[in-house]
């Protein structure tokens, strides 16, 4: 097969993987004969039609594999065409790419052929290969197989950037019903012990896997609810400090097994889910805070989880951005971390009206109802009854 | 008070700028007293004013927004940024903290569109290659929005340094070739190559990537707005993918589900056995990976029978292990042997090995420096240990010192505190000092003291081992 047919399969069996940033790296630029440079942010290269980013060459090393998880186009009794590259070819393409500018770096996933060890083992050699014969400086994401062996991760985070283990599915029964060969307790260890080396190199100063470890989760594959979405990646935040927890609304594949439900989630939930992750995370929201405004665990799908919140809250508001505290301000609906900080620097000089207000933040017309500005007092909009029906979008309209 | 007229270079003119801020701030001339232009000739504005004069201090913010605000294609940058300048030195030290004062509002927004427009460049911005008769170089041709080219400058030549290329755009260009970087004319696009090589390669990674499920358009164009799109050859495939998303995904969704064609994988995944068998697979595993610290490349494996009576565990080879490749050769291991034999064991009956595989030192001159394993480090390499013990299997393990201590307990203990018997896991263990704490004991009499309570820990360790073997036995 040619290298750029191997591609597409390859790109195509990889594309479900949410995750594509190429951040939190440390500053680095290439070394006399080498290619490649980290910028801390990283840089989304192009935009693809679905409107997700194209930052890193995001590609299994092979399709084929052992296991039969009923969620993926690559399970073993899925009827997809297979395809293997050489841990050559994938150097190639990632150092082409790369001089071309097209990408920031490497995603290298893998189906498991053979065995988990020979599999993370054939990852490995492809970004030791960039790092040492090529002297790529680029951003190296390395997907780490839990089955395998303890001493490969431990190798891994010597020449990735970014360490990852999916956990897929947010309950042990999820797991068992659709992903029999993987086993919950096993991810688990494998994401604890690279949380260990992640901190114990950060506090040694030295280099494993910089940009820390994260993981995705797979939504509308099975029938947990928002709520209980949430509490498992706070629980992974928690006990394995992981930079992102990616939320994957399931999307319909090609060779779909029958254990699947038939029609994916709409894509707003993977959106609202994400917000409400950042509520937890950013915010100083509790996960009790956001359940208590979903309903039956689910989250308002018309409405963004803080202004949910609000709405359920409205004795809070309406809050003075003259006096009113941090905490408080970074929960008004239409005011991010951002706007806050520029509140709170702006008005010890200066007494802020709504106008110096709406040159702060780009979503004025939603913060306003909750705030008082020198010159604003939202009276009666908080009382309202229609408060909500005035911020939900209208229902997409069917043609006949 | 007259009008002052400054004349600055055409595009991104820091140096001019700065130069008649500087005057101006010590001739106190008010904004309103100032009229900015560019030309292309380099005339400074009026003889009174090119003299040097001190520079104005200015916050760290100030000086960042002005670098990037002078890129912006705004007539108007100049006079707003010395109007800028003129209020902090005029009584407003802290404006930038006023972010909704409109200058600085206004300013703010000049300076975000300049960095989007770096980003955007440094993101879109696409090399094709092109084989001369001098060898390989990169070509690029970019329209940016605002006078950014030499601003961006840093980021390509960190990026590919080893590479020759060039940049060109309508207002100037920039050449690499591998150790400096020129400033040239104005490009025009067909001087840039139309294609290469790799090119149909990431088409086809960029329509593979795509999910035609989630189209969505909107969010694709807020973050790659079409006016990049002519220069970006991925781009021509977005018409046909948003044509055939729909027809796509009503295809697999009224596809049945799959019959799968192969067997369910139990037996496959049963079968697997990843683990190595023997010691021999395990060294092979040990000698093949990556050091976990700076210094020996080689791997210093352990040595001596299965099943022995003792294992030795030691912290790691040192320099003269390193050269010979083999545990305990050096000064410490010398004395190690010496006292195994004074306590009645025999050192070739026994299993010696380390925590840590390879040498871990620091270049000083022509001496290589022992250096102590960190935490991290020995937690690396514990997994390999504890493999090898239990291929090994002893019937005792003794650690000596504090790094074998941490790596077979698992955590650091106080040696002092916890010398003698001890339990590592699955193995009953010993824990003594190591070797090389009595070869730095600089006084004679405290150095023959510790020999002798070490050699009487070894024999302690021997009665210890015996008595586990007639246990099992």
């Amino acid at each position: 097969m040619e290298l750029f047919d191997k591609l597409k399969i390859l790109a195509d069996a990889a594309k479900y993987d949410a995750s594509c940033a190429s951040s939190g790296a440390p500053k680095r630029a290439a070394a006399k004969g080498g290619l490649g440079s980290t910028t801390g942010a990283g840089i989304c290269h192009a935009y693809t039609p679905d409107g997700r980013c194209v930052s890193l060459l995001k590609i299994l090393l092979t399709n084929a594999c052992l296991f039969d998880c009923a969620y993926c186009i690559n399970r073993r009794s899925s009827n997809v065409r297979r395809a293997r590259f050489t841990v050559d070819e994938v150097v190639t393409l990632t150092t082409e790419f790369y001089k071309r500018n097209c990408i920031e770096g490497l995603f290298l996933s893998s189906g498991i052929i053979r065995s988990p060890d020979y599999t993370m083992e054939q990852m490995m050699l492809v970004a030791k290969r960039l790092r040492r014969d090529h002297g790529f400086a680029g951003y190296i994401h390395l997907k780490t197989i839990p089955e395998a062996s303890p001493w490969l991760i431990e190798q891994a985070g010597l020449w990735a950037d970014r360490l990852s283990i999916n956990v897929e599915l947010p309950t042990r029964a999820s797991l068992e019903r659709l992903a029999p060969e993987k086993n919950g307790a096993t991810i688990e260890t494998a994401m604890g012990q690279m949380h260990e080396r992640i901190s114990e190199a950060r506090a040694e100063k030295r280099r494993f896997s910089p940009a820390g470890q994260s993981t995705q989760v797979i939504v509308g594959a099975d029938e947990t609810t928002d709520t209980e979405l949430l509490a498992t990646s706070a629980s992974l935040y928690g006990r394995f400090k992981l930079s992102r927890v990616y939320y994957s609304a399931f999307s319909p594949i090609d060779h779909a097994s029958s254990l699947l439900p038939p029609k994916p989630p709409p894509l707003a939930r993977e959106h609202r889910l994400y917000q409400a992750d950042w509520l937890l995370r950013y915010y100083g929201f509790s996960i009790d805070e956001i359940a208590a405004s979903s309903a039956g665990g689910m989250l308002d799908l018309t409405i963004d989880p803080k202004l949910a919140w609000a709405l359920k809250n409205r004795g809070v508001f309406p809050v003075d951005v003259n006096t009113g505290p941090r905490e408080l301000l970074l929960r008004v609906p239409g005011l991010g971390a951002r706007a806050v900080d520029k509140i709170i620097a702006a008005r010890r000089h200066t007494r802020l009206s709504a106008a110096d207000v709406q040159r702060l933040t780009v979503s004025f017309k939603r913060a306003a109802p909750f705030l008082i500005a020198a010159d604003h007092r939202p009276v009666r909009l908080t009382d309202r009854a229609d408060l909500s029906r005035r911020f939900a979008r209208p229902a997409q309209l069917s043609l006949l | 008070m007259v009008t002052v007229a400054v004349t600055l270079k055409p595009g991104a003119d820091l140096d001019g700028f700065r130069k008649a801020v500087r005057a101006l701030i010590a001739r106190d001339v008010a904004p309103e007293h100032v009229v900015w232009q560019s030309e292309a000739a380099l005339s400074l504005f009026g003889e009174a004013m090119a003299d040097e004069s001190a520079p104005v201090a200015l916050s760290r913010a100030a000086c960042e927004l002005i670098g990037h605000v002078v890129c912006h294609r705004d007539a108007e940058r100049y006079g707003l940024l010395y109007t800028l300048v003129w209020r902090m030195t005029h009584g407003e030290p802290a404006l930038l903290d006023v972010a909704s004062d409109p200058l600085v509002f206004r300013l703010a927004m000049m300076e975000k569109a300049v960095r989007r427009d770096l980003h955007k460049m440094h993101a879109f911005l696409r090399f094709r290659r092109v084989e001369g008769s001098d060898g390989e170089r990169y070509v690029a041709w970019f329209e940016p929005d605002h006078f950014i080219l030499e601003a961006t400058a840093d980021f390509f030549v960190d990026r590919f340094r080893s590479l020759t290329w060039s940049i060109l755009t309508p207002v100037g260009s920039l050449l690499w070739d591998g150790e400096t970087l020129t400033v040239g004319p104005p490009a025009r696009r067909e001087d840039a190559p139309p294609s290469d090589d790799f090119e149909a390669g990431w088409a086809s990674y960029y329509a593979s990537t795509f999910n035609p499920a989630r189209t969505n358009v909107a969010q694709m164009q807020k973050e790659m707005p079409k006016k990049y799109w002519r220069n970006m050859p991925e781009t021509k495939l977005i018409p046909y993918l948003l044509r055939s998303a729909g027809s796509r995904v009503e295809t697999i969704m009224k596809k049945a589900p799959d019959t799968p064609r192969r067997k369910a994988p139990t037996e496959a995944v049963l079968a697997i056995e990843d683990a190595p068998k023997t010691l021999a697979e395990l060294n092979a595993i040990i000698t093949a990976a990556e050091p976990f610290v700076h210094g020996g490349k080689r791997a210093v494996l352990g040595e001596g029978p299965l099943r022995p009576a003792i294992a030795f565990v030691g912290e790691q080879p040192g320099d003269q292990e390193d050269i010979e490749g083999r545990p305990f050769v050096g000064p410490a291991g010398q004395l190690l042997t010496r006292a195994m034999a004074e306590a009645g064991i025999e050192r070739d009956a026994c299993y010696v090995t380390n925590a840590v595989k390879h040498f871990k030192f620091e270049q000083r001159g022509k001496r290589r420096l022992h250096q102590k394993p960190t935490t991290g480090e020995v937690r690396h390499y514990r997994w390999w240990l504890m493999k090898e013990l239990e291929l090994v299997q002893p019937a005792l393990v003794v650690a000596l010192g504090a790094t074998a201590v941490l790596a077979l307990a698992g955590k650091a203990l106080p040696i002092t505190k916890c010398r003698g018997p001890a339990r590592f896991g699955a193995w009953p263990g010993f824990i003594t000092v190591h070797p090389s704490y009595l070869l730095r004991l600089p006084d004679a009499a405290a150095k023959r003291a510790a020999y002798t309570a070490f050699v009487a820990d070894l024999a302690k360790a021997r009665t210890l081992a015996r008595k586990a073997i007639e246990a099992a036995a």
